[in-house]
């Protein structure tokens, strides 16, 4: 294994994330004091609760996944398509490292970044709502997975894209509809019956009810299906990088 | 001791059906310089990216070390440093940082020394906190080189080295190579200026169309291909090369004003006693003699000619 070049690869990444401090934490943090504001005291304070929790620390999780999700996505697609377009690439596939090796360099740096702004924003929660975790390692768990899934997902968008369109037309198009409507912000039970089996095909709402059963112990599919989803999908991905260097996809002419 | 670099057989097809390496053999021996020649599109950048890894031969082989650039691409790269035609740089990026990552990326630790003397070396050790958007066009390519030496690289890929710097920085670049060179370092450089060739390569690579048409000594080819020229002025013009002139097969020259003499430099007689003593038994009188040594240059537009012919 090149661990050096691992090394080099994940600082170089980490590196850029620091530069932007500022913009790195202060964005999530605003935006989530928003939902806070918005969501938890204005519209909440009609809502009573949901399954037992108070509206505002019902949607906690629900937006630790939204911002860990595009964070994930919009860090290791920028992360790869900044050198591929920059012609910097070159450097990269002149290396002796493996693709392996890239990948977890790039995934891990874009996932480590999405973990630090989860955990900031799970610590500005605690500033608005009372919130207690019943299983801190599941929601490790599924933090991490879901950070890893996502970054990988993201590679492959940075790889696949032409052009900086491209680049944001699948987080924008699919990604945050799916999120959304995955009860990042409500139980599916609060659905009519027709709308509930349609989420059940949206694959963010096994995140979100996974993450939020590790907070409350309550759970819109079982945690089984949950993990089996999240496994399945970080498969998946790993299968289409695998394939992607493999082939030399839009990266060797 | 085996080549160095042993390219066997390879051929390049793009997806479109061009074909950018036709069965193309080279072999470089470890310290030498050598140098591609060839106009654009030639394939030089090409037969350059499939031996560093940035695309995959059709069909052969390629070996740097002894070690396929495929199947044990780790060793093969290790040995490798690249410096593209193109200045593909981080804008936002630091000096020391980037040259930094490449070492790392190239598997070595960090040597904080050795990057110092690296950049002394380019002079871009006051640069070194720099962002890369604030240099200048020159002392971007010297990062290239930087990022490319950062490795302790046996073999240097240099595509283009000199296109579009000012010619205090050719020197630099020559001098550098040379130092190189003396260090034991092999060097391929790709050109269109063949007074770099000349400068400083020991071999000489014409490629043109994907094919290479000869690898040579560069001095061996100079004598085998190279004539001289004498161009004789005269005092008074010629309407015609007088007959007792006839052998020497003269070129009459700027209306009759020049006579020139092409001989053979290697033959053991050039003729040019005989010729002087000649012209002036014919009565000519002589205002200037000058002779020149045809260039690389020439010889290349020659062979690449040849080869279209």
């Amino acid at each position: 294994m090149n661990w050096n070049g691992i090394r080099a690869i994940y600082r170089f990444e980490m590196a850029r994330f620091f530069r932007s401090i500022i913009q790195s934490i202060v964005s999530p943090v605003l935006s989530t004091s928003l939902y806070f504001v918005v969501f938890g005291a204005a519209i909440g304070s009609r809502i009573d609760s949901v399954e037992g929790v108070s509206y505002g620390a019902f949607i906690v999780p629900g937006l630790i996944m939204l911002s860990v999700l595009t964070q994930s996505l919009q860090n290791a697609s920028f992360g790869i398509y900044f050198p591929k377009f920059i012609g910097t690439i070159y450097e990269i596939l002149s290396a002796p490292i493996s693709s392996l090796e890239i990948v977890i360099g790039y995934v891990g740096a874009a996932a480590s970044k999405a973990m630090i702004i989860g955990s900031i924003i799970l610590t500005t929660s605690f500033f608005f709502v009372d919130i207690s975790i019943q299983h801190p390692f599941w929601m490790l768990a599924f933090l991490s997975l879901t950070c890893v899934s996502f970054s990988l997902l993201g590679f492959i968008i940075g790889i696949w894209a032409r052009s900086f369109e491209q680049l944001n037309l699948v987080p924008l198009l699919v990604v945050t509809p799916l999120v959304f409507l995955g009860g990042s912000f409500y139980s599916i039970t609060m659905l009519p019956p027709i709308w509930q089996s349609i989420s059940l095909f949206n694959p963010v709402l096994y995140l979100v009810s996974g993450f939020r059963w590790s907070f409350f112990g309550t759970s819109d599919v079982p945690v089984v299906a949950s993990l089996i989803a999240i496994t399945g999908f970080t498969t998946l991905c790993l299968f289409i990088v695998w394939w992607i260097f493999r082939t030399g996809y839009r990266l060797k002419a | 001791m085996p080549a160095i670099v042993q390219v066997e057989n390879v051929t390049k097809t793009y997806d479109g059906g061009f074909e950018a390496l036709r069965n193309t053999n080279l072999e470089i021996e470890q310290g030498e310089i050598l140098a591609l020649l060839g106009p654009n599109g030639a394939g030089k950048t090409t037969l350059i990216s499939t031996i560093c890894g940035l695309s995959a031969p059709t069909s052969g082989h390629i070996r740097v070390g002894g070690h396929d650039v495929v199947s044990d691409f780790r060793e093969a790269r290790k040995l490798v440093g690249l410096v593209p035609q193109e200045i593909n740089l981080e804008p936002f990026e630091f000096v020391m940082n980037t040259v930094r990552f490449s070492r790392g990326l190239f598997g070595k630790s960090r040597n904080d020394a050795l990057l110092e003397s690296v950049l002394r070396d380019l002079s871009l050790w006051d640069k070194r906190n720099a962002r890369i958007a604030e240099l200048s066009g020159g002392m971007k390519r010297r990062v290239l080189i930087a990022k490319a030496l950062s490795h302790e690289p046996r073999v240097l890929f240099l595509d283009e080295p000199t296109a579009g710097v000012d010619v205090e920085l050719r020197k630099d670049m020559w001098a550098l190579v040379d130092r190189l060179r003396q260090d034991g370092v092999t060097i391929i450089l790709t050109t269109h200026y063949i007074e770099e060739a000349e400068a400083i390569a020991d071999r000489v690579g014409v490629i043109n169309k994907g094919e290479i048409l000869l690898v040579e000594d560069k001095a061996d080819l100079l004598a085998r291909m190279g004539r001289k020229e004498m161009r004789i002025e005269l005092t008074e013009t010629v309407s015609a090369v007088p007959l007792s002139l006839k052998k020497y097969d003269l070129a009459r020259v700027d209306d009759g004003a020049a006579l020139v003499y092409s001989y053979d430099t290697r033959g053991e007689r050039t003729g040019i006693t005989s010729l002087l003593t000649d012209l002036q038994g014919a009565g000519l009188g002589l205002k200037d003699v000058q002779t020149r040594q045809s260039s690389l240059e020439d010889i290349f537009v020659t062979l690449v000619q040849e080869a279209s012919a």
